[in-house]
């Protein structure tokens, strides 16, 4: 148990000391970011203003990536060095993830259905993070699926591993088959394609949504670690006053 | 004036599409954060009220 407890409260120090930061730097570059994106930013020569679209599509589609990324290496880390806070922050990364992932997809139907004038088609791309999203939320079921908590981290953890395949397919998607979706136009080798005028606000919103991320993943991490505590205090109550509810045995 | 709101509005003819964009994201985002904190204040709650009685329990 003090194993358990021992990092976490390290952790918790850490990330008590990181948080307001993050919320300042949401709020910040989310304020400056939305401004620029829906103000400031030209509307497209071809696309108008649905471009603007762009600014939570993309910055949404990266922190699914990202966080599906954190997924995987924390799910290593607890597979291999059996590190309890592992499993906890991968844990806490799936739900996130899977929301950015919803929005990616949503604002891209939208998206699609005024420049391509269809809501979906099984492009390579669209289809990967279609596969993302439910790869997400078989995440989520694994890890509620066993009556014991540790079985149930360790499929999901073996999961997320093998699901990692699908990031750099995603990635390349657009590469390796040319169907509808547009190949990158920042991330890519030659520098950005996008002018600075669209490129500014792209970049603001996508650190609003990273330090976001971030936020909401220490008070997640903190609310599991609080639950594990309370549960195992629980469990010692009740072993030490078996006829006594749980509360009532640890008051006396 | 009000013709520029509603120029605003209509996002060059896409607002139909531009603004429940925004809207959905909003959306998840704000739910993403009720959720973490709605787990957070029942977790840190229990354990703060199960402090208080232990504390209050000795001489």
């Amino acid at each position: 148990m003090v194993n358990i407890l021992a990092n976490p409260a390290r952790f918790l120090r850490l990330a008590g000391a990181v948080l307001p930061w993050c919320w300042a730097a949401a709020a910040v570059t989310g304020g400056v970011g939305l401004w620029l994106a829906v103000f400031v930013s030209p509307a497209d020569y071809q696309q108008g203003d649905s471009v603007r679209i762009m600014y939570i599509h993309v910055p949404a589609a990266w922190m699914a990536l990202a966080a599906y990324t954190l997924v995987a290496v924390f799910s290593a880390v607890a597979l291999v060095w059996k590190h309890p806070l592992a499993h906890i922050v991968a844990g806490a990364a799936v739900p996130l993830g899977a929301g950015f992932t919803a929005i990616c997809l949503v604002t891209g139907m939208l998206w699609g259905k005024t420049s391509w004038g269809t809501w979906w088609v099984w492009d390579a791309r669209l289809t990967s993070v279609l596969v993302l999203f439910f790869l997400y939320l078989g995440l989520i079921a694994l890890r509620g699926a066993f009556d014991d908590a540790e079985r149930g981290n360790r499929a999901a953890a073996l999961l997320a591993l093998v699901g990692f395949v699908n990031i750099p397919i995603i990635k390349f998607s657009v590469d390796w088959w040319a169907t509808l979706h547009q190949p990158a136009s920042v991330l890519r080798i030659g520098g950005p394609a996008i002018h600075p005028s669209m490129l500014w606000p792209l970049l603001t919103m996508a650190v609003a949504f990273m330090a976001y991320f971030a936020a909401l993943l220490i008070l997640s991490v903190r609310a599991e670690i609080a639950g594990r505590k309370l549960q195992a205090l629980l469990v010692a109550a009740g072993r030490n006053e078996p006829a006594a509810d749980g509360l009532q045995g640890e008051a006396r | 004036m009000t013709a520029a709101v509603t120029e605003f509005f209509r996002m060059g003819g896409y607002g139909a599409y531009v603004w429940p964009a925004f809207a959905f994201a909003a959306l998840v985002l704000g739910g993403m954060a009720w959720r973490v904190l709605a787990r957070l204040r029942a977790s840190e709650g229990a354990l703060d009220r199960m402090r208080d009685r232990a504390e209050g329990g000795r001489p």
